[in-house]
């Protein structure tokens, strides 16, 4: 925060002027306030609103148009079914890991120097890696730990371990959770690093000079206190991995497991037709789940913010 | 008057809406190109026989074509020999996607310049869309067989091929059939060129393990079982092959198209002994479909890229590519097949299985229902 030094108003009356009559002062029009966000919300409208109505509308259009609800009822078929499954399940696992070792991570760095290097580095790099996702990370994947990735190569030559003696799972349900759990960790320390900071050193203080243990420090003041800005973190986490495409599309070509890959699968397949609507039900189900999530999220912040202001 | 803010969002955002449907369908015009005799033509003799043809698909100046890699049945080299004999600019687009995308990508682009001239196509997505297509019968039209074509001209066969085994042979032993996919020299080292729910070639990868599993063309759970085994077994490597897995030696080895396998291996000579093998006893065949779309934004460059696809020159193009073209017969009685070419496609033993269409849709679900188990 950089402090402003309040400068003259320039618009004041200097000593001995007589003021302009009020008629003279600019009238704001109405509304001009909200020009500033037009933009905003003509974004919103054209990259929100309107592809979710083409896939609400789509999910209850038949192949030859009309109203039906044959693509809902198609999606409780058993390979649909445990795909949603399997993404939900990838979404909490690396959403509880990622809150788990972020959560550490962000706490380490909150006890480190404030404007130190190591927190400006660490934060920076979360920053970045956050934000590494799609055909670049699933890349960085197959280098490094691919069939022929070099660390997958210096371990079956020099020290004799192949990772994949049981299945290449690097292209399978465990290969997307390692992935996608190294893009949540960094998402966590970001998202949660605002929460750490807003503990204060005193509460702490004022704890310790009335006799209180550490433990009960973190049992009464700290974990209360964070608790919902936790959960409400490990919630966006679990959204973040659920709705990622890009990654999975790059890393898994084979049986689609998860929800996203069966859309594509719905949308371009050049074997099984006329499933669109059916991949547009699958993304009113995408949808559901994660207003769901968002709705609990909204409700922890709203728990949140009255501790923390 | 204070307008509130409720109503002024309301209100931007119906407008924004409005903006935004306006912006999102292209006005319909009725573009020249619809219009011009070219489209309208349904032969060469219709424009005044291949110079007229020529003259004004040169007017046009550009064709565009869709989902074809450069290796891919020689279509790089049909793009470089097509614009060097006309000079007319080949732009290619999305050269990976699927049949479907190439429908997806001509019904957002209609009537808009960059739409795609003509198709290349797997036959299921071409039987569902014919109404997309524009009639036209080649010049050379009589010597495809009346199986391989739509009476009227809506469609034509191009090029075809049989479901091989392509095999890096420094790192695997020569699999004779499909069975000996199964043995541990394969340990993790079996590709299948995509997902067969999704893509053609997979599918019919999955109809050539149910023919060599005991399996037949009206009961593909054979295919479907044997890539199980082969995931149990560990063989099965869920990679999409590419030329660069091959390169690298990730996917050591590959089911696709003869075709595909036979130009990876002629890249790849001096590098890789890439080999490609047909399994006796499971001959599974496939022609791709060409056509022309009804709403090309340059109709006379379309039909005379069919005209080139269907002359001699064209057809030993796909030959070189290692593909089997559609006019094969005709060109080997005529004398003008290049049979060096021919020569080299790989030997195959049995009747090869063409799949009809009950079958197809029989195959299809069973692998929607089954693919993601087996393999999942």
């Amino acid at each position: 925060m950089t402090v402003v030094t309040p400068h003259p108003d320039p618009v004041a009356p200097a000593p001995g002027v007589r003021p302009a009559p009020a008629a003279r002062r600019r009238i704001s029009l109405p509304g001009r306030d909200l020009l500033g966000v037009v933009p905003f919300f003509a974004f919103i409208v054209l990259f929100l609103a309107i592809p979710t109505l083409v896939v609400v509308i789509g999910a209850f259009t038949g192949d030859g148009g009309g109203f039906t609800l044959d693509n809902l009822s198609a999606i409780g078929t058993s390979y649909i079914m445990e795909a949603f499954g399997r993404s939900i399940l990838l979404s909490a696992v690396t959403a509880a890991i990622g809150a788990v070792l972020g959560g550490l991570l962000a706490y380490a760095l909150v006890t480190a120097k404030p404007d130190g290097v190591l927190r400006r580095v660490v934060t920076s790099a979360s920053g970045v890696l956050a934000q590494f996702g799609g055909v670049t990370l699933a890349f960085a994947f197959v280098a490094t730990i691919g069939l022929s990735g070099f660390v997958t190569v210096f371990l079956r030559d020099h020290l004799g371990i192949n990772i994949y003696a049981h299945g290449v799972w690097l292209f399978e349900l465990p290969g997307l959770l390692l992935v996608y759990t190294y893009f949540q960790v960094p998402l966590m320390v970001i998202v949660f690093l605002p929460a750490l900071d807003g503990i204060r050193p005193q509460w702490r203080e004022a704890a310790e000079s009335l006799g209180g243990s550490t433990w009960q420090y973190w049992r009464m003041v700290a974990m209360p206190l964070l608790a919902p800005p936790f959960l409400g973190s490990t919630l966006l986490l679990f959204a973040n991995a659920f709705s990622a495409y890009a990654t999975a599309a790059a890393l898994v070509s084979q049986g689609s497991p998860i929800i996203p890959l069966q859309i594509r699968g719905a949308l371009t397949s050049e074997v099984i037709l006329g499933q669109q609507n059916l991949g547009k039900a699958m993304a009113l189900g995408m949808i559901v789940v994660v207003a769901l999530v968002m709705w609990l999220y909204a409700v922890l912040q709203r728990r949140s913010s009255r501790w923390l202001g | 008057m204070r307008i509130s803010v409720a109503r002024t969002v309301a209100l931007l955002a119906a407008s924004s809406a409005a903006l935004a449907i306006t912006a999102c369908a292209p006005p319909e015009k009725e573009s020249a190109a619809s219009n011009s005799d070219a489209a309208k033509a349904v032969s060469v003799s219709d424009l005044g026989g291949l110079d007229k043809l020529v003259e004004a698909a040169k007017k046009e100046g550009q064709l565009n074509v869709i989902a074809l890699p450069p290796d891919w049945a020689n279509y790089g080299e049909i793009i470089k020999a097509f614009n060097t004999k006309y000079g007319i600019k080949v732009n290619s687009a999305q050269p990976d996607a699927s049949s479907q995308d190439e429908i997806n990508a001509a019904n957002q682009l209609k009537g808009q310049d960059g739409a795609p001239d003509v198709f290349d196509l797997s036959g299921a997505v071409a039987s569902a869309n014919t109404s997309m297509f524009a009639p036209y019968k080649v010049a050379t039209w009589d010597d495809v067989p009346a199986a391989l074509k739509d009476a009227n001209g809506t469609w034509v066969n191009d090029y075809g091929g049989y479901m091989s085994i392509g095999y890096d042979a420094s790192k695997v032993p020569a699999p004779q059939s499909v069975a000996d996919l199964l043995k541990p020299e394969f340990k993790g080292k079996v590709a299948l060129n995509g997902d067969p729910t999704q893509a053609g070639a997979a599918f019919s990868g999955v109809v050539m393990a149910a023919l060599g599993n005991g399996g037949s063309a009206d009961d593909v759970s054979k295919g479907i079982d044997f890539f199980g085994q082969l995931k149990k077994a560990g063989n099965f490597l869920p990679v999409d092959p590419t030329s660069t897995t091959v390169e690298s030696g990730q996917t050591p080895v590959v089911i696709d198209w003869d075709y595909l396998n036979v130009a990876q291996g002629a890249k790849l000579q001096g590098k890789l002994d890439w080999k490609t093998v047909v399994p006796s006893n499971a001959v599974v065949g496939s022609y791709y479909v060409q056509a022309i779309s009804k709403d090309a934004p340059h109709p006379a460059a379309a039909r005379l890229w069919q005209e080139f696809l269907y002359s001699d020159e064209g057809q030993n193009l796909w030959l070189g590519g290692g593909a089997r073209p559609v006019r094969a017969d005709a060109m080997v009685k005529a004398g003008t097949l290049d049979q060096a070419a021919y020569g080299k496609l790989p030997v195959t033993s049995g009747e090869p299985v063409f799949l009809t269409d009950p079958q197809t849709a029989k195959a299809k679900e069973s692998l929607a229902a089954n693919w993601a188990k087996a393999v999942g």
